[in-house]
């Protein structure tokens, strides 16, 4: 495979570009840094031969998309994750998958089909309906060095095991000087769904992005699913994985080699000149549909999947606020205390003298997801409220 | 370290010499003396109550090293948590201190059953524990009064004591929250076929938390050896247990899983029943042990202990039940020690824990770079720059 990537044009001259060649599949591998730096991943007994030159940010964008139409594989986003896994099983065989009906079901959402059988009742664990225990049990079982992965259900169903989570999973490393590290994933579908009712369309990023000690990530696209999976498992923090339940079934053509993607860096999906639009997860289609709009309008919005929920990516958002000079946050979340919040707050503090206009956040309503069709429409960012906003922004 | 390894000398009168002989918490490769391997078999002092499983012998078998080192090791203990009382009256430790004086011989008995491969974990009355799974008094001390030698380097308290090399995980706040962690350690054992067991510590107010039925239930279908240690002081804080607990009887609470009732103020007895239990969850799966002990000071350091109960109750079960008098009286009784030697080694852990104490206080305290160091892993990058990446906001390492 000679080339992979196709160089995202617009970005600011400090970047540098590099194609990447790989020669083996499951030996090389590469993290995508937007300054090119090498990142030397900390595992035990795995080549993390980086002598290639790195690539900065790709761009997954449909008209650039990373692969030559005929190379790479097609699939569904449940099945990117469920790759990403299951290379991460063979690799390592400290990576074990517990959750509910994860084992001989399949998963709920089909990510871990077909792993029960392959790897066997220890490593794919089916629990009881016990949050609260499981995840504690995957943190402990961190804690002596195994890999595991806790899925929930429905993230909203983590909450009962927010104990654990905050206290135990975020914070060990630090209460205990350093001894144990909890290199935990936790992931599972949130979001708002269609018409799944308001106990079942949490969005539990805002509950757990003040927890000191996690990292956040959402993934959007079959491609940065498997490699944010990847990533996330390699990682020695613990880590929350944000899937959308309306997200499972994208289809997109990701590379046969071997990737894994950085944990802190946004994607660059649109890159533009008038306003920047920072957005995540499910709010990025509306946002690509916004942008449809716009570019007919005349409009030309740069678009940032901040991929990375906590920390946030203030480099790449930097970088775009001082091209364009106006935000617009779009996200699923509510209005109080959400990402979009906090959001706002990191890039007035940090980029205030850059934005000549001040920042508009649209997220939902600050209501409990209600079931009825229509009513669920308004409580979610519609495409059509997007273009609005950057109208305004743009006056 | 005070409590480290090996005692190597040999003194052959003196079962007991001060500073140069160092009586381990890892027993029986105490000093070659002329009294060697002098085994003993003692009885406990009432029998093991069952639930759906067969009690252990009363029958102990011991020896007069195991003995000696049993009385050490809980005059230490006691003294440090009564240093531990007045450091906190004089206002060098801060916050909640929550201490361990009349449960000592739950944390020594079950050392002396295990290895440093099985692991313990608990909730916050972790001090003597730390110390039983190889923790120095200085680390302790320091810990407490929060300076950087101490073994969370400062940062995390009275309630967070870990020692990774002993197998001790902690240390935890949230009552109940060590249970699923302490099953989890356990599955962790069983992926690994370690051949070792986990030993999961909780109190009679845990007892009613719902992750721990969560836990037990997981473990006992998933044939996980932990062993979950219930240290039944009869008061959750201010609550005795019969006003919260409907069914007080812990160690049936299991249902499906086996249960052991055990006198936990006799070193001998917790010994018996650790050793039956690793070998027991290693075959069957999970354990409950409930520990009948006491606890001499109040919840913690904020709570006189005494208005939930009589003075004469407390100094009741510290005439009848103290566990380091009955070692000292097993002592005395088959003539392995005088008077005069037990009263000369209760000098000695003083004036170790005074020593201990002074150490600790020159220890510094943490700098403020600390505050952002072990927030996370230094895996992926995650450093803490500015905005820009130019400047690094804080220092990691």
């Amino acid at each position: 495979m000679a080339t992979l990537f196709q160089a995202p044009t617009a970005f600011s001259a400090s970047n540098k570009f590099h194609f990447l060649s790989l020669s083996e599949r499951k030996r090389q591998m590469f993290v995508v840094r937007s300054d090119a730096r090498m990142n030397h991943l900390p595992t035990t007994g795995v080549h993390s031969s980086l002598t290639q030159r790195l690539l900065t940010n790709a761009v997954a964008t449909k008209a650039d998309s990373p692969t030559s139409s005929k190379t790479g594989h097609e699939l569904l986003l449940f099945e990117a994750l469920r790759e990403g896994l299951e290379e991460e099983m063979e690799r390592d065989p400290r990576v074990c998958v517990m959750g509910e009906d994860v084992g001989h079901y399949g998963g709920s959402y089909k990510v871990t089909k077909g792993l029960a059988p392959k790897f066997g009742d220890l490593r794919v664990l089916d629990t009881p309906i016990a949050e609260n225990a499981f995840t504690g049990m995957g943190i402990g079982a961190a804690m002596t060095g195994l890999r595991p992965i806790v899925e929930g259900m429905n993230m909203g169903f983590l909450l009962l095991a927010f104990n654990q989570i905050s206290n135990n999973c975020g914070m060990l490393h630090y209460t205990s000087g350093g001894q144990f590290k909890i290199p935990i994933v936790i992931r599972g579908p949130g979001g708002v769904g269609r018409q799944l009712g308001a106990e079942h369309s949490q969005r539990l990023e805002s509950y757990f992005q003040s927890i000191p000690g996690i990292q956040m990530v959402a993934c959007s696209t079959p491609y940065n699913a498997k490699g944010l999976m990847k990533a996330a498992i390699r990682s020695e923090n613990p880590v929350i994985l944000f899937e959308h339940v309306l997200l499972y079934n994208l289809k997109e053509r990701i590379p046969d080699e071997e990737y894994v993607l950085s944990l802190e860096e946004a994607e660059m999906v649109r890159p533009g000149e008038h306003v920047t639009i920072l957005t995540y997860s499910r709010m990025r289609y509306h946002v690509m549909q916004a942008a449809k709009t716009l570019v007919n309008k005349g409009y030309d919005p740069e678009v940032i999947d901040i991929r990375s929920l906590k920390p946030f990516d203030l480099y790449t958002i930097g970088n775009s606020v001082k091209k364009t000079h106006r935000v617009l946050i779009v996200e699923e979340c509510m209005r109080t205390g959400g990402i979009g919040a906090s959001l706002t707050a990191a890039i007035t503090e940090n980029f205030n003298d850059y934005l000549d206009a001040p920042i508009i956040c649209l997220s939902s309503q600050d209501v409990p997801t209600p079931y009825a069709g229509t009513l669920e429409e308004w409580t979610v960012v519609q495409p059509a409220q997007i273009v609005t906003a950057v109208e305004q922004l743009c006056q | 370290m005070a409590l480290s390894r090996i005692a190597s000398s040999s003194s052959p009168s003196n079962l007991l010499k001060p500073v140069s002989l160092v009586l381990s918490l890892r027993r029986r490769s105490v000093c070659t003396s002329t009294t060697t391997e002098q085994p003993l078999t003692i009885e406990t002092s009432v029998p093991f109550t069952a639930h759906n499983c067969d009690a252990p012998p009363r029958a102990v078998d011991t020896s007069a090293e195991e003995l000696a080192s049993f009385f050490r090791d809980m005059a230490l203990m006691r003294r440090m948590e009564i240093a531990a009382d007045s450091l906190y009256k004089a206002k060098l430790i801060r916050g909640f201190c929550h201490l361990y004086d009349g449960q000592e011989a739950v944390a020594v008995g079950m050392e002396a059953a295990v290895t440093r491969r099985d692991c313990v974990i608990t909730a916050y009355r972790d001090h003597c524990t730390f110390l039983a799974r190889g923790g120095t008094l200085k680390e302790v001390f320091a810990e407490l009064m929060g300076r950087v030698d101490g073994c969370s380097k400062g940062k995390g308290g009275s309630m967070h004591f870990y020692r990774k090399e002993g197998g001790f995980f902690g240390g935890h706040g949230i009552v109940g929250a060590q249970v699923p962690l302490g099953c989890g350690l356990a599955f962790a054992q069983k992926y690994c076929k370690d051949e070792n067991v986990t030993f999961a510590l909780y109190g009679d107010g845990a007892a009613n938390q719902g992750q721990l039925f969560e836990a037990l239930n997981i473990s006992a279908l998933w044939d996980l050896p932990a062993i979950l240690v219930c240290e039944n002081n009869h008061y959750g804080m201010g609550t005795a247990e019969w006003r919260a607990a409907k069914n007080p009887a812990y160690y049936k609470r299991g249902d499906y899983a086996p249960g052991l009732k055990v006198d936990g103020m006799d070193v001998l007895a917790v010994k018996q029943a650790c050793k039956f239990a690793k070998e027991f969850a290693l075959k069957n799966g999970p354990i409950i042990l409930e520990m009948d002990t006491y606890r001499y000071h109040g919840h913690s350091m904020s709570d006189p202990g005494s208005t939930y109960r009589t003075r004469d109750e407390i100094s009741g079960v510290r005439q009848e039940r103290d566990p380091i008098e009955r070692v000292r009286k097993l002592l005395l009784n088959h003539e392995i020690a005088t008077e005069k030697e037990l009263k000369d080694i209760e000098k000695e852990v003083r004036k170790e824990v005074d020593e201990a104490i002074a150490k600790a206080k020159e220890s510094q305290m943490p700098k403020s770079s600390d505050l952002f160091t072990n927030v996370y892993v230094k895996g992926f990058g995650v450093e803490a720059f500015g905005a820009d990446r130019k400047e690094v906001r804080a220092t990691l390492p």
